[in-house]
This record gives structure tokens, C-alpha cells and sequence, in this order.
């Protein structure tokens, strides 16, 4: 029992160990929310890289980001931003839209 | 309108799904109107209150409070309803034979209700905080409204059909298969919250996604086609699962299947082995 303790006391620490080695801030990419559309409504982005990406909502009503494909939903309220870390993507299109306004607010990630 | 009623019934389809199952679940319980009332009205009270404080939560624990708190509320809808199960694969046999005995519906008042009713509020909470939210952006971008209380009150009666129609539907059922058929819903319906739940923590960036997409399906079907939603609600049908979503998922069966195993077959054999008490206990009920 104390030595199953003590090893995986051992492996929590080994892996705080090597947290600060990923902990690196990854690219940023940032898209605005204005008047429900998204600029840039097409954001190239480098594949194969951990990215982050700053949604920043400039309408008074909130917006829930949405994206199916890079499996990511979160409601960013009127004149607040959401922080999104994205692992790395294959290279592709990744489209997201904002559920709320779904009529207008289309956009994509092109991976490349 | 149209696209406030699909968006409104999307939001109420989720909702209305897992009331549905816990009600069919708890047929015949006592006092359980009351629980499912209360779990209703509880969680309606709570989605208004997200939806007031949705900034400040947004905002808590460096920006990672909304995703915190969804992933929070799915966590305790899984433990309480790992609860019923375990609690119904302990007693639902000698339930399903003593209905059986006495022909109708047996008053058991000692069902964890309470669990249900949580449950459902959470259910509640969750989604209608988001159609509170939505409808608040619409109210406020100048849309008509009537068009947005038409749109609104559609989408919601749209959704309530649907969990009507699930839950008549599993009330046809005979008792004795109601039991397994609504354990067997709602560890799938557990399993399926886990995996969100664990998503919302890697968005978070607080859990490790273990792989972003292990497989993708979305050529057979999306989340976003009606199908692949319901799905994604009954089962946790997800078109690219991350390889956290996977371990939650697999890791919840596991472990509620295994509690129910557990208790299940402890109970079973205590009383067919230990004394040999004829009566009730022996004959299993068949069909």
C-alpha cells in the first residue's frame, strides 16, 4: 500500500518536474466579434503547432464561440474576450461559427 | 424566428432527454412528482442565475471559470446519477419482483429522489442559462418581440414533445425491462456527460487532451445534424473524440458498471447463498 503511495507520489512529481518544459506560450492569434461576423472570418494558422487563440467580443450581446471540429464551446459575453488553447492541427480547415448569430457569424482556422 | 426556435429546442432537447429518462426511471415511486417538480423549478431558478452572473463567472479563476463550472455541473449529474444506478442495481430486482407479486406499482419511498431531482436541475441549469443568454442578445439586437417570444415558446414546446415522447415511449415498456433499460440509458447518459465534462477541463487547459482527435466520424455524422446531437446527448456521441474524452468515457462505464456489478451481485448472493430462505427471493421473474 505505502510503496503504491510512494510511487505514484514519485510520478506526480516527475511530472511537475516536466510541466515548465510545455509551459512555453504558444503563438497568438487573435479574431474580433463585431456586429455578429468575425474579423478576420478566415484566420490562417501554422498545422502542427499548440496555438492560442483570443476571441474578443466587441458586440454588447454575448456570443457563444463555437466549433465542432476543433471541439470547443464557450459563451463569450458582450465586450469580453475567450482564451482558447488549440493542440497542435493537422493541416485543414477548421470551421467555427457563433451559435447565437449563426446567420452571419461564420469563420474558419486554415491550418497550414 | 426560425433560427431563434431551432437554437431554443437544440438548447431544451438536452434537458428534456435526461428528464425524461430519470422520470420513466423513478415510474411508480412515491413521492416523485414532487422531486421531479422540485429538480425542475430548482434548475430554471439556477439557469436565470448563471445567466445574471455569467460575466463573473467567465471571468473567476483566470477565464477559466465558465469552463470550471460546466464541467462541475456535469461531474455531479454523473456522481448522483452513478448513485441511482448503484442504488437501483441493489434493490431493483426484489422492486421489480414485488411489483410483479402485487400486480400494480409499488409506493417505495427510501429511492435516493433527491439525486434525480439534482439530476434534472443541473440538466436545467445548464442548458437554459445558455437560452436565457441567447434570448437576452436577441432582445437586446432590436429583433421583434413577438418573433422572439414565438421563437422562444416553439422551440421550447418542441424540445418538451420530444422528451414526452421518449419518456411515453419507454413507459410502454414492461416493468421488469424498464429497470434495465433505464440503467442501461442512464450509465451511457453518464458516460456521455463525463467525456464533456473532461472537454470543457481541457479547454480549460487544465486537463491534457491525450490527442486532439483520435478518430473522426463527422463523414457518417455530425454533432450538428439533429441525429448526431441526440446521439451526442443519450450516448456522448462525439464525431472527434479527444483521447481525455475517451478515458473519462470508458473510465466512467467502468466504474459505475462495476459499482452496480458489485453491489448487484453482493446482495444476490447473500441471499440465495447465505440462508436458504425460500419465498419471495427464488423465483426470478421471467419476461
Amino acid at each position: 500500500m505505502m510503496r503504491h503511495f510512494l510511487s505514484a507520489a514519485a510520478v506526480i512529481l516527475v511530472m511537475g518536474a516536466a510541466a515548465p518544459a510545455f509551459a512555453e506560450e504558444p503563438a497568438t492569434f487573435e479574431i474580433t466579434i463585431k456586429d455578429h461576423k468575425f474579423d478576420p472570418a478566415v484566420l490562417e494558422v501554422p498545422a502542427n503547432k499548440e496555438i492560442k487563440l483570443v476571441v474578443k467580443n466587441l458586440d454588447e450581446t454575448p456570443e457563444e464561440f463555437e466549433s465542432t471540429e476543433l471541439n470547443r464551446e464557450k459563451i463569450i459575453g458582450g465586450g469580453r474576450q475567450g482564451v482558447f488553447y488549440l493542440d497542435p492541427l493537422k493541416a485543414g480547415t477548421y470551421p467555427f461559427f457563433g451559435e447565437f448569430n449563426q446567420a452571419t457569424a461564420q469563420g474558419k482556422l486554415i491550418a497550414k | 424566428m426560425l433560427a431563434t426556435l431551432i437554437i431554443v429546442f437544440r438548447e431544451v432537447i438536452e434537458a428534456a432527454l435526461v428528464l425524461s429518462i430519470v422520470a420513466a426511471a423513478t415510474r411508480g415511486v412515491a413521492g416523485r412528482h414532487k422531486w421531479l417538480v422540485l429538480g425542475v423549478l430548482g434548475g430554471l431558478a439556477g439557469a436565470a442565475l448563471v445567466a445574471i452572473f455569467a460575466g463573473a463567472i467567465s471571468d473567476s479563476l483566470e477565464g477559466a471559470g465558465q469552463e470550471v463550472f460546466n464541467a462541475s455541473v456535469l461531474f455531479v449529474a454523473v456522481i448522483m446519477l452513478a448513485w441511482h444506478n448503484v442504488w437501483m442495481s441493489s434493490h431493483g430486482r426484489e422492486l421489480a419482483a414485488e411489483m410483479k407479486a402485487v400486480g400494480h406499482d409499488v409506493s417505495v419511498g427510501a429511492r435516493p429522489l433527491y439525486a434525480v431531482a439534482i439530476v434534472v436541475g443541473m440538466a436545467i441549469l445548464r442548458e437554459g442559462s445558455e437560452v436565457v443568454l441567447f434570448l437576452y442578445g436577441i432582445a437586446s439586437g432590436g429583433v421583434g418581440a413577438s418573433g422572439l417570444l414565438f421563437g422562444g415558446v416553439i422551440g421550447v414546446a418542441a424540445g418538451a414533445a420530444l422528451g414526452f415522447a421518449l419518456y411515453f415511449g419507454l413507459l410502454n415498456l414492461s416493468t421488469r425491462h424498464l429497470f434495465s433499460v433505464t440503467s442501461w440509458l442512464i450509465l451511457l447518459l453518464a458516460a456521455g456527460m463525463a467525456a464533456q465534462g473532461a472537454n470543457f477541463l481541457t479547454q480549460a487547459d487544465i486537463l491534457p487532451s491525450l490527442g486532439r482527435a483520435i478518430w473522426d466520424t463527422s463523414w457518417l455524422l455530425t454533432e450538428s445534424s439533429l441525429v448526431g446531437q441526440l446521439l451526442h446527448t443519450l450516448i456522448g456521441y462525439t464525431a472527434r473524440p479527444s483521447g481525455i474524452q475517451i478515458v473519462f468515457y470508458v473510465g466512467t462505464l467502468i466504474l459505475i458498471g462495476g459499482a452496480m456489478k458489485l453491489y448487484g451481485d453482493t446482495r444476490t448472493q447473500a441471499k440465495s447463498g447465505g440462508q436458504p430462505k425460500s419465498g419471495n427471493a427464488a423465483p426470478r421473474p421471467i419476461a
